[in-house]
């Protein structure tokens, strides 16, 4: 199975038949959703209609409503958009804190309390979001019941939905940068300490620029799953729904070409995130 | 004063980690608990009791679908780890130079689009007017549109494909970092193929294999995008009816006891895998 050891000519070419058909498998669902955003026709289905760029620009005079003239879709992304705004912030500084916390310092319970920073990565999704539905909004009934005090933002909402993503990608966070933070060399610190740079001078213009790359990939990465995530936010969601959670509403209805074309956009938006972050990691070694 | 100091940054750096982990995992996680105890006796008075539980055991939808999410996941896992680890192997034994590193990327890729995008896109290749369909149609091969869509194999096939980058990754990690000599030293000594596999790669490789097993099933167990979208009438999931409970019709009380029930199934599974391997979790996961 190795290059030196001997194989016979009919294994080698079933396995090569073997890793195309898997990378035509890992391609296909893709490849269809991009080209069928411009398929001039109203289903993303056979036979083709020829090139049309309707999916995206048309502002429904003919029947025909584009992503940029779409108000749910486009109101959707804003959602989006603010909730993986803050997740990022929350999630990326708790998983700083957790990095240096976990990496640098000794404390008794060490062990235990990193096992439980691990625990929101066994937990399905559902369940993150169940529990936090049961606690938050359930508190908010019952104050509501027994003093008659509106606590709204614990009813589901962007408030609830923010917290259920931060949950799980803290985790994520805390591991990529605690990842960098491991390699780092505590003498480059020591030697500005030593030249008189006091502890906080000495984080912040030693340790924090090396650790930069990682949190740069820490945000690029919470960003993309706080605006994909499915399982957790739509246990959370309220009147104001989230892209993932519109999508799925609609393509419960039916699907149009509409939904190739967002559909695609958000391939081309996270393709080019995820470049950045490897780039950044290229430039770096 | 040199202690009081680090001990106030210890302090500092805690808390937050402290906050984070106490009130939005561990209290949620207790109270969702404490809730599937509680039972409704009228519109505002609360029991304890094992209704909730009752239930679950005595509607048999409820437990022939625990227990269909259980097995389909399981089988989903291992079919996974069969479907990824050629892939990874070439990537990691055979592939040399920038064929390596393109292929690598190549299975990454579709993990830039997400859950949904990936089953839509499924769902186009497989429903009754989707590509292969047409195809087949076209080929002489069907007289009429056929459904591929709403069936088991069609959810087994979106969640294999969705937990492929899980196995991939950690198979590849671990397959790299290991002495082809012992493979060939394996051969000298006149192991077969199938015994090379069993005692030499295998077991190296055991890490990378338990902890995409471990993700994997975990996010095929709390899946539920695929298996709504791409499952028919009879291929109920679990998520889905926590979901049905809860946000259909509002009865957080047995909804609640049915998250407690797949959070300890896939915690038991996850435990077991651990020990069955010999691994552990922070190894595993951190």
């Amino acid at each position: 199975m190795i290059r030196s050891v001997p194989r016979s000519r009919l294994f080698d070419g079933l396995y090569l038949a073997y890793l195309v058909t898997f990378f035509i498998y890992l391609a296909m669902p893709l490849l269809v959703t991009a080209v069928f955003a411009f398929n001039d026709s109203q289903f993303p289905s056979l036979p083709w209609k020829g090139f049309t760029l309707d999916w995206y620009l048309a502002n429904g005079s003919e029947g025909r409503t584009g992503l940029f003239h779409d108000d749910g879709l486009l109101n959707a992304l804003w959602v989006s958009t603010k909730i993986a705004f803050w997740v990022t912030l929350g999630s990326v500084a708790l998983g700083c804190v957790n990095a240096v916390l976990f990496e640098r310092l000794q404390f008794r319970g060490k062990e235990f309390l990193y096992l439980l920073m691990l625990l929101p990565l066994v937990i399905p999704g559902v369940i993150l979001g169940v529990s936090i539905l049961v606690f938050y909004s359930g508190t908010a009934n019952e104050v509501s019941r027994l003093w008659g005090f509106e606590l709204d933002v614990f009813r589901p909402g962007m408030t609830l939905v923010v917290m259920g993503q931060v949950t799980f990608i803290t985790t994520l966070a805390t591991l990529v940068i605690g990842a960098r933070l491991r390699k780092f060399d505590p003498q480059l610190e020591e030697a500005a300490l030593n030249l008189g740079a006091t502890p906080l001078v000495a984080w912040f213009t030693v340790t924090l620029p090396w650790l930069l790359p990682s949190i740069f990939g820490a945000v690029a990465m919470a960003f993309l799953m706080s605006f994909e995530n499915f399982n957790t936010t739509v246990m959370l969601t309220g009147s104001d729904t989230p892209l993932t959670v519109a999508l799925f509403n609609r393509l419960r209805e039916g699907s149009t070409p509409v939904l190739n074309a967002v559909a695609l956009f958000l391939m081309a938006v996270s393709g080019l995130l995820a470049m950045l972050t490897l780039r950044q990691k290229r430039g770096d070694q | 004063m040199k202690s009081s100091a680090s001990r106030l940054s210890l302090w500092l750096l805690l808390t937050p980690f402290l906050l984070w982990i106490v009130l939005l995992v561990l209290v949620p996680h207790m109270q969702m608990l404490r809730v599937s105890f509680q039972v409704r006796e009228s519109w505002d008075t609360l029991a304890w009791g094992l209704e909730q539980y009752q239930n679950f055991f005595t509607e048999s939808y409820y437990w022939r679908t625990f227990v269909r999410t259980g097995v389909m996941s399981l089988f989903t896992t291992f079919l996974t780890l069969l479907v990824a680890f050629p892939v990874a192997w070439y990537i990691a034994k055979m592939a040399r130079g920038r064929s390596k590193g393109i292929l690598f990327l190549a299975c990454l890729i579709p993990f830039w689009a997400s859950e949904l995008v990936r089953t839509y896109g499924w769902m186009i290749l497989l429903r009754e007017s989707g590509l292969f369909s047409s195809w087949l149609q076209a080929l002489g091969w069907a007289d009429g549109p056929v459904e591929m869509l709403y069936n088991d194999v069609a959810v087994i096939i979106g969640l294999v494909y969705n937990g492929l980058l899980f196995m991939v990754v950690p198979l590849v990690t671990t397959l790299d970092g290991m002495d082809e000599n012992l493979v060939e030293a394996g051969y000298d000594l006149g192991g077969g193929h199938a015994t090379v596999l069993r005692e030499v790669v295998v077991p190296w490789a055991m890490p990378g294999i338990v902890s995409g097993c471990i993700v994997v099933f975990m996010l095929t167990l709390g899946s539920y995008l695929t298996p709504v979208l791409m499952g028919g009438k009879d291929s109920a999931w679990f998520t889905e009816q926590i979901f049905t409970q809860f946000i259909t019709r509002f009865n957080w009380e047995q909804g609640a006891a049915l998250g407690v029930l797949l959070l300890v199934l896939s915690s038991v599974m996850v435990w077991l895998g651990l020990k069955l391997s010999g691994q552990s979790l922070r190894k595993v996961m951190g």
